[in-house]
């Protein structure tokens, strides 16, 4: 009998053909998926181009998704879209989202089935830790790291130690996934899960839906995680079911299993929460920050732009007006999300509240393009971080929160909650 | 590997976003990335730093995106080596895996103030700021961490595993 393991410790093992192995090991593990984006592809093709082989490993296991500066916003972007572009042609990589196709990379392979539960994959994308959600082992590298990966199916890994979150009890009304996971990142810190993997369990978890479970894995890189990861359950398998396009495989951990730390969250306590600038764990309680105005709202990213994240906000502000002092973007994370908002009558919620609602692009979440602000300016924003200059101007502010807040905001001029709406 | 240059002292969570922000992420050349280093957490640094200077920073350097345009940014301002008191782990990999060298000691970051004078021996570990005369024993580079730097980065430890020719 192998040592008692963590759903992250087993997946690890059986990509790297072991029986077992334990936190600190470097094991070289065989990959199911590489991704890259428009920022990080162009890189990871220079560094490819060195590596000295002629084809990538697979091509129907890279997914190369054009989402960061897209569609172009200026030349330069163009051309880095364009290098991504050659080389899907050059290689025959069938995982390529073309504008008009394409989405918010992490709300996309997901929803398109190219991920699924007990995967090991890795994205040139910090954000690439979303897919634990459906049970897979995901965390972000650097562009080199695709580049080796990309050449040769293959990436070393030291095995994460586990912390464990389990989070039992229902949710308030009005508390979503984004508060969550921002008051776990508000109780733990930017680095409170240095190098660990986070696995969240409990029966908060279990009653979230798939969009809720992306939105905590995705925010495991904000707290320094390598990786964030939820047990497969029936959700899952309803969710990956006649979508994911491989065979799955389900790992769970051992009752006995070891983890660097337990964390028990009582969902009760868990309030709407916003992260003030410039960090995702300066958190607050959202009935303490309506003294803060701000310019512009925008829902949407890897994070919170699902379509479920889509209709927390519309029924919020339906039958409301954005107030006149705000700019209000509305980012579908992917084109299924934008054409379902159409169909069931959101987008027109969004548009005759007076809001902007764009196609796909990850655009100002990274202050990319598509809502920059200006010196000064405030946003609130359903994104993952609010670092100096994030979205735009050095001295411009982020406040971090779920949608609900964050359409409540857009009314009110300020930070504030739904039932400020009256 | 030995290193010698000025210290530039910063604080903790230093973020990719400030080490080099996205609105230049639409270029991915070495020397215009280099020319917006740290512009957003201090607009003077890539005036005063010098080729071979040495970056220190407190905990969780190099948090937030998984942008490689970090390190190489770094790298290409002229700093030597960054020594901090931890790092965030995709910019730890992606310093290894661009040649940027790293080095985790808390106490030398403590004892290292803005504009002193330091010394790095990488083979040893040693750290010496030679302003104040301190030194401390920090972790080496393990040899394979060494061949990777030397070589030029990742990708020459790949090419010589897949016995790949062609430049």
């Amino acid at each position: 009998m192998p040592r008692p393991m963590t759903i992250t410790e087993k997946i690890l093992a059986a990509h790297a053909g072991l029986e077992e192995v334990v936190p600190g090991q470097l094991v070289e593990c065989a990959l199911d998926l590489v991704l890259a984006n428009d920022v990080t592809a162009p890189i990871a093709i220079r560094e490819f181009a060195k590596v000295g082989v002629e084809r990538v490993w697979d091509p129907t296991k890279v997914a190369l998704v054009p989402d960061h500066y897209t569609p172009n916003k200026d030349i330069k972007s163009a051309e880095q879209a364009k290098i991504m572009r050659d080389f899907v042609r050059a290689h025959g990589i069938t995982h390529y989202y073309e504008i008009g196709c394409m989405g918010v990379e992490h709300a996309l392979l997901p929803e398109q089935g190219v991920v699924g539960a007990g995967d090991v994959i890795i994205g040139a994308d910090s954000h690439t830790c979303t897919y634990g959600a459906l049970g897979a082992f995901a965390t972000g590298v650097g562009s080199t790291d695709a580049a080796v990966g990309m050449a040769t199916g293959q990436a070393w890994f030291k095995v994460p130690e586990s912390l464990k979150f389990v989070i039992d009890g229902d949710l308030r009304p009005g508390v979503g996934a984004k508060d969550v996971i921002l008051h776990i990142i508000g109780m733990i810190g930017v680095d409170g899960a240095l190098y660990q993997a986070m696995e969240f369990t409990g029966s908060t978890i279990a009653a979230l839906g798939m969009s809720g479970r992306m939105t905590i894995c995705n925010m495991a890189i904000e707290a320094g995680g390598k990786s964030g990861i939820i047990a497969v359950d029936d959700v899952t398998r309803e969710y990956m079911t006649g979508r994911t396009e491989r065979p799955w495989t389900e790992y769970h951990s051992d009752p006995d299993a070891v983890y660097a730390h337990v964390y028990e969250i009582d969902a009760a306590e868990i309030v709407p929460t916003v992260a003030f600038p410039h960090l995702p764990s300066n958190t607050r309680p959202v009935s303490e920050a309506r003294d803060v105005r701000i310019d512009q709202v925008v829902i949407g990213s890897c994070t919170n732009g699902r379509y479920e994240d889509m209709a927390e906000a519309a029924t919020v502000i339906k039958g409301h007006r954005v107030h006149p002092d705000v700019r209000m973007i509305v980012i579908p994370a992917t084109q299924q999300v934008y054409r379902d908002m159409m169909h069931t009558g959101l987008t027109d919620i969004f548009l005759d509240a007076g809001a902007a609602v764009s196609t796909p692009t990850c655009g100002p979440c990274l202050g990319g393009h598509m809502g920059i602000l200006a010196a000064g300016e405030r946003a609130v924003a359903t994104t993952n971080r609010n670092f100096v200059g994030r979205m735009g101007d050095p001295t411009s502010e982020v406040y971090l929160t779920g949608p609900a807040v964050a359409a409540a905001s857009a009314v009110l001029g300020h930070i504030g909650l739904p039932e400020d709406l009256g | 590997m030995q290193f010698s240059g000025t210290a530039h002292r910063y604080g903790r969570d230093i973020d990719t976003d400030v080490i080099i922000p996205a609105r230049y992420l639409n270029t991915s050349d070495p020397a215009e990335l280099a020319a917006h280093c740290l512009e957003d957490l201090d607009a003077a640094f890539v005036g005063k730093v010098s080729a071979g200077d040495i970056l220190v920073a407190e905990e969780n350097f190099g948090c937030g995106s998984s942008r490689e345009h970090a390190p190489i940014a770094i790298k290409h301002a002229g700093v030597s080596v960054v020594i901090a008191k931890s790092f965030a782990r995709i910019f730890y990999r992606n310093a290894i895996n661009t040649g940027l060298p790293i080095m985790e000691a808390p106490e030398a970051v403590d004892g290292i103030g803005d504009g002193d004078e330091v010394t790095v021996d990488a083979e040893t570990g040693l750290i010496t700021n030679v302003t104040t005369g301190q030194s401390w024993q920090a972790q080496p580079f393990p040899p394979f961490v060494r061949d990777i730097i030397e070589g030029g980065g990742l990708v020459e430890a790949a090419r010589a595993k897949v016995g790949g020719g062609a430049g």
